[in-house]
């Protein structure tokens, strides 16, 4: 019994992860960058509903629109002003190294504003726990929440970029930008898209991750910023299927790693396992193969 | 090209321009030029801010009060980012500064490294909350005012073998951290002696700290009557949150670090109900010292002080009480300081937040004995 | 022929020019310690940027030159602290004479680091652009993490490993922790100076700089511009992108020989991924594949966050802001047309004036 409580964990754990590996995926599927500074605008909606939740007396719903509001201006503003003057710079470098700074800026900013002592945050979910087996099995309110979040998300998502006009603008984008360009399609408008969804899924992620694990500080968002990734890379990084499906097989083997193998040697082992994949498929579980053209 | 060329000369230019103005003008007043140093940002910003803030307010009491000896105290607080290497610089800077007295550092690894510095160059200091044995073994000048992870590991496995009535017990360790490795090191030696026995043992690390389901299954599984808990209360809020929703509920055993619980704005004060913690400071004590601190500190900073402003507070008062027993004023250097303070060091007994009659060894270590409270509604209450 | 034999020239005259400033920097450092106006701060500071400064120069052999992302230098970095403190803690009662031991240590830091180089480089560098960049990363994660559970001591009977703690160690009463976990090496004796740095910055630049102007550097930088181009040549890709990878590797355990013997404690939780990236920012900064820049960058970020320290609160949130503002300034296509305009206007101008 205690093997598929720490499976419902880990689908728990890795949900988030994979909310989190979608902005990422998204992202980098279009303007191929690397956005470091997701994981700290993550911790920006996490704070964001915080302070809607205790110094407004928010309920738990408008908190979590106005983080999503929050995050998804910052998103747009973030590209404006670093990413975009450089995505045509010499180097896809150049633009990664402004991510760092921006998500150096964003730690400490709140750093100033909220100060460095931990929030803790009330769950937006008041659901009661689901009992099963006779007790012997539960599973928090929380718990559920977050993985139904999740594939309501991935469902409206994918739906999203194979169905809408938008979406289809993306995917183009994604595909070649200068032919995108020439059949009428407003590339810098799609690309700050984007940022903008990928920042309002930021901001879901932030909530979730601070119900799930109520501890809010400045520096919350970068482990787990890393950890999905990690798992945008493990699916094949620019797919959005492979960016759920990464997610949460990294937050299964992150827990039962913990629970079977040693509590100590936890990172090695999901990064260990992250390098066995890639040699088996250098583009990660649904990475495209690209092939080359001479 | 040329452009940036210019602009590094540029930079180079003012950073040079910078280094050049260290040299300290004489003609100030005289003051007394405490530092400090402790992480004032970075993932351990909240304990090396909340000491620097504790520090400051001391400074300024004193300073309300007439200073020491007469004399102005001013207090410089350098950030650290909890590295090592930082830590070094800090150093440098307040000794460019003109330091005499150092109140730092707040964290065990940089306090490794900064500790042969300051006793090479016969620089006072006490550290707040470094707790590992290593971080003052350098030279006869380096004093502490918390208690080393081995006593308080030892002083946890004795507490719940006499007092409590266990005979499972779970450990759950942060194993990429000095502070709580070190703890759970002694405290599995004590243990032996002890009529429990630990039945699970679980570490989780700095990358991971955001989980801790997979250790609670396993002191669930286990058995565990009574988990003990060594590491801060930053993480303890999330083990306390996610136990509660799988509904596990055995006894809790904290150490000093666990204090703040309480304090983390937004955390649900019931599920800390029953935490029992050794802990020299508490927020909530009644006496009249603590209770203009917690309120000061709530006026200035906006929350309530945990352990470490309390020690960070106590440092100062520790090198004032000291400087007060000596006729020295601030013109000493701050080697003779020094001498004078190590000396003094050995005979005072200061009443603080962290303890009444407070003395040191020679070794540097102070002698105080840890209370162990329980939390019940929301406040400690003394065992 | 005589075009090649200019750029060649021209090419040494740049390298001479990159190590007279190493050397004059040295000097000017090292009369102005010597006077005894410098301050402590700055000579504090003098050892850690040659690390940097190597570390840099390492990281930008691999991106520069050899045109691959590495996110996990710091774990190259972090094998050759470990190897070679742990060498130096070992052996600190055999080999007496400081300069040897610590000569030696640094030899074995490199040559550790370069051996992980090596084994890491041949499964990973099949694979391609930012997915190399995650195994670099998922590698030195890895490190930080197994060293953190690892303890070592030593005593008569020889050495006692455990993952555990340090008492499982079961040692004998004389016996030593030399690597205590999450603690790491403690009392260290500090070996590292600014002379040592400088000789260990300029031996990295000449092998760096003769790598790239010999025939294997050539190779390998026709790896990066044209992979297929090369192959179709016959460059062997995989043996030269190994080469840059593992030297750059040992490079990278150098800085970390000099780190560990810098400072009397060494903990792995230092070598983690912001280290990494922030050799990357010297690199990106300075100009990939650019050495001297290189240097410049890892000079003067080491040295800007502690000038910054005036600022108290506001000193990290400054240094982000500075270090996005010279990005821009750097990189953007826009700020460089103008630059370029606004220097046109500028140096027109004093040549018609000149005339």
């Amino acid at each position: 019994m205690s093997f598929i409580s720490y499976l419902i964990n880990g689908i728990s754990l890795g949900s988030v992860y994979a909310i989190i590996a979608l902005g990422y995926t998204m992202v980098y599927g279009i303007a191929k960058m690397l956005n470091f500074a997701h994981g700290d605008v993550i911790m920006v909606g996490g704070y964001a509903a915080f302070s809607m939740m205790m110094y407004y007396g928010g309920n738990p719903v408008v908190a979590v629109l106005v983080a999503i509001v929050v995050c998804t201006v910052l998103g747009i503003v973030i590209e404006t002003i670093a990413y975009r003057p450089l995505l045509e710079a010499a180097s896809p470098l150049a633009v990664l190294i402004t991510a760092i700074g921006v998500s150096y800026f964003l730690q400490n900013a709140v750093l100033l504003i909220f100060g460095s002592t931990p929030k803790s945050f009330q769950s937006v979910v008041n659901l009661p726990s689901l009992k099963l087996a006779n007790g012997a099995l539960t599973i928090s309110g929380t718990t559920l929440v977050t993985i139904a979040s999740c594939i309501v998300i991935m469902v409206v998502l994918t739906t999203f970029i194979n169905k809408s006009k938008p979406g289809q603008a993306m995917r183009a984008v994604s595909e070649d930008k200068g032919a995108a360009q020439l059949m009428g399609i407003n590339v810098n408008g799609t690309i700050a898209l984007t940022f903008a969804i990928g920042s309002g899924l930021a901001a879901v992620a932030g909530v979730l991750l601070c119900s799930a694990y109520p501890s809010l500080t400045p520096y919350t968002g970068s482990m787990p910023g890393i950890k999905a990734f990690v798992a945008a890379v493990f699916g094949g990084i620019g797919s959005i299927p492979g960016a759920m499906i990464g997610g949460i097989l990294l937050g299964v083997i992150e827990i039962l790693g913990k629970a079977y193998i040693s509590s100590q040697l936890a990172d090695a082992i999901v990064f260990a396992v992250l390098i066995i994949v890639l040699l088996v498929k250098p583009t990660g579980l649904f990475g495209k193969q690209i092939q080359e053209k001479v | 090209m040329k452009l940036k060329k210019v602009m590094s000369v540029a930079l180079c230019a003012a950073m040079v321009a910078g280094c050049m103005t260290t040299v300290a003008s004489a003609d100030e007043e005289l003051t007394w030029k405490i530092g400090g140093i402790g992480p004032i940002t970075g993932a351990a910003s909240a304990y090396g801010s909340a000491a620097m803030n504790g520090a400051q307010i001391a400074v300024d009491e004193i300073n309300a009060a007439g200073g020491i000896n007469g004399y102005q105290v001013e207090f410089q607080a350098e950030d650290d980012e909890h590295d090592a290497e930082k830590s070094v610089n800090a150093y440098n800077t307040l000794k460019d500064w003109g330091m005499q007295a150092l109140v730092g550092t707040v964290t065990t690894a940089p306090c490794l490294a900064v500790a042969p510095l300051a006793a090479d160059d016969n620089m006072f200091m006490i550290t707040p909350s470094a707790s590992a044995e290593e971080c003052i073994s350098y030279g006869t000048n380096e004093f502490r005012m918390c208690f080393t992870d081995p006593a308080q590991g030892t002083a946890s496995a004795q507490y719940i073998g006499e007092n409590l009535d266990v005979t499972k017990v779970g450990v759950i360790y942060d194993s990429s951290d000095v502070y709580s490795s070190g703890i759970y090191a002694t405290f599995r030696t004590e243990a032996e002696n002890q009529d429990f026995e630990i039945v699970a043992a679980e570490a989780f690390t700095s990358d991971s700290k955001t989980d801790f389901s997979a250790q609670l299954q396993a002191m669930v599984d286990a058995g565990a009557e009574l988990v003990f808990l060594p590491f801060y209360y930053n993480e303890a809020s999330i083990v306390f949150t996610q136990a509660a929703s799988i509904e596990y509920s055995p006894l809790w055993f904290g150490v000093d670090g666990m204090d703040g619980i309480l304090s983390v704005e937004g955390f649900d004060t019931s599920l800390a109900e029953g935490v029992m913690l050794l802990t020299p400071f508490s927020a909530d004590a009644e006496d009249e010292l603590t209770q203009n601190f917690v309120a000061t500190y709530q006026d200035l900073y906006g929350e309530l002080p945990n352990q470490f402003a309390a020690d960070g507070y106590d440092c100062v008062y520790a090198i004032a009480t000291a400087l007060e027993t000596t006729e020295l004023d601030p013109s000493a250097d701050a080697s003779a300081i020094s001498d004078a303070l190590q000396a003094a060091m050995l005979e005072i007994s200061m009443d603080g937040l962290t303890g009444s009659g407070m003395t040191w060894s020679e070794d540097g270590e102070v002698s105080k004995s840890p209370k162990a409270v329980v939390i019940e509604d929301g406040v400690y209450v003394g065992l | 022929m005589e075009k090649i034999e200019k750029m060649k020239q021209k090419n040494l005259k740049s390298n001479l020019i990159t190590y007279a400033i190493v050397i004059i920097a040295f000097a000017i450092m090292q009369v102005w310690q010597i006077s005894g106006n410098l301050s402590s701060l700055l000579s504090g500071l003098l050892v850690p940027i040659c690390v940097y400064v190597i570390l840099a120069l390492s990281l930008n052999l691999v991106v520069g030159i050899s045109g691959e992302l590495s996110l996990g230098h710091a774990g190259f970095m972090c094998v050759g602290a470990f190897a070679s403190a742990f060498f130096s803690k070992c052996t600190a009662g055999i080999i007496t004479w400081m300069p040897l031991r610590f000569f030696l240590a640094i030899l074995i830091g490199a040559a550790a680091a370069g051996v992980f180089g090596l084994l890491i480089g041949i499964p990973v560098l099949r694979l391609r652009g930012d997915y190399l960049a995650i195994v670099t990363l998922a590698f030195g994660e890895i490190i930080k993490n197994v060293i953190n559970v690892f303890y070592i001591g030593l005593d008569s009977n020889g050495f006692h490993v455990s993952m555990k703690d340090q008492f499982s160690l079961n040692m004998e009463a004389d016996g030593q922790i030399i690597l205590g976990g999450p603690q790491g090496i403690t009392g260290n004796e500090k070996c590292s100076t600014f002379l040592v740095g400088v000789i260990l910055i300029l031996i990295t630049l000449f092998i760096v700089l003769n790598l790239i102007n010999s025939r294997d550097g050539r190779a390998i930088m026709a790896i990066r511009d044209n992979r297929i181009a090369a192959e179709s040549i016959g460059i062997n890709i995989t043996k030269y992108k190994l080469m840059a990878f593992t030297i750059s590797a040992a490079l990278a355990g150098v800085a970390g020989a000099l780190y560990s013997h810098n400072l009397s404690t060494l903990q792995a939780s230092k070598f983690n991924f912001n280290t990494s990236i922030l050799a990357l920012v010297f690199v990106v900064l300075g100009g990939i594949g650019n050495m001297r820049g290189s240097i410049i960058a890892a000079v003067i970020l080491t040295v800007l966050p502690e000038m910054l320290r005036f600022l108290s609160d506001y000193r990290m949130l400054i240094y982000a802001i500075v270090l996005i503002a010279m990005m821009l300034i750097n990189w953007s296509p826009k700020a460089l047309e103008w630059r370029e305009r606004l220097l046109d206007r500028f140096f027109h101008k004093s040549a018609k004036e000149g005339e």
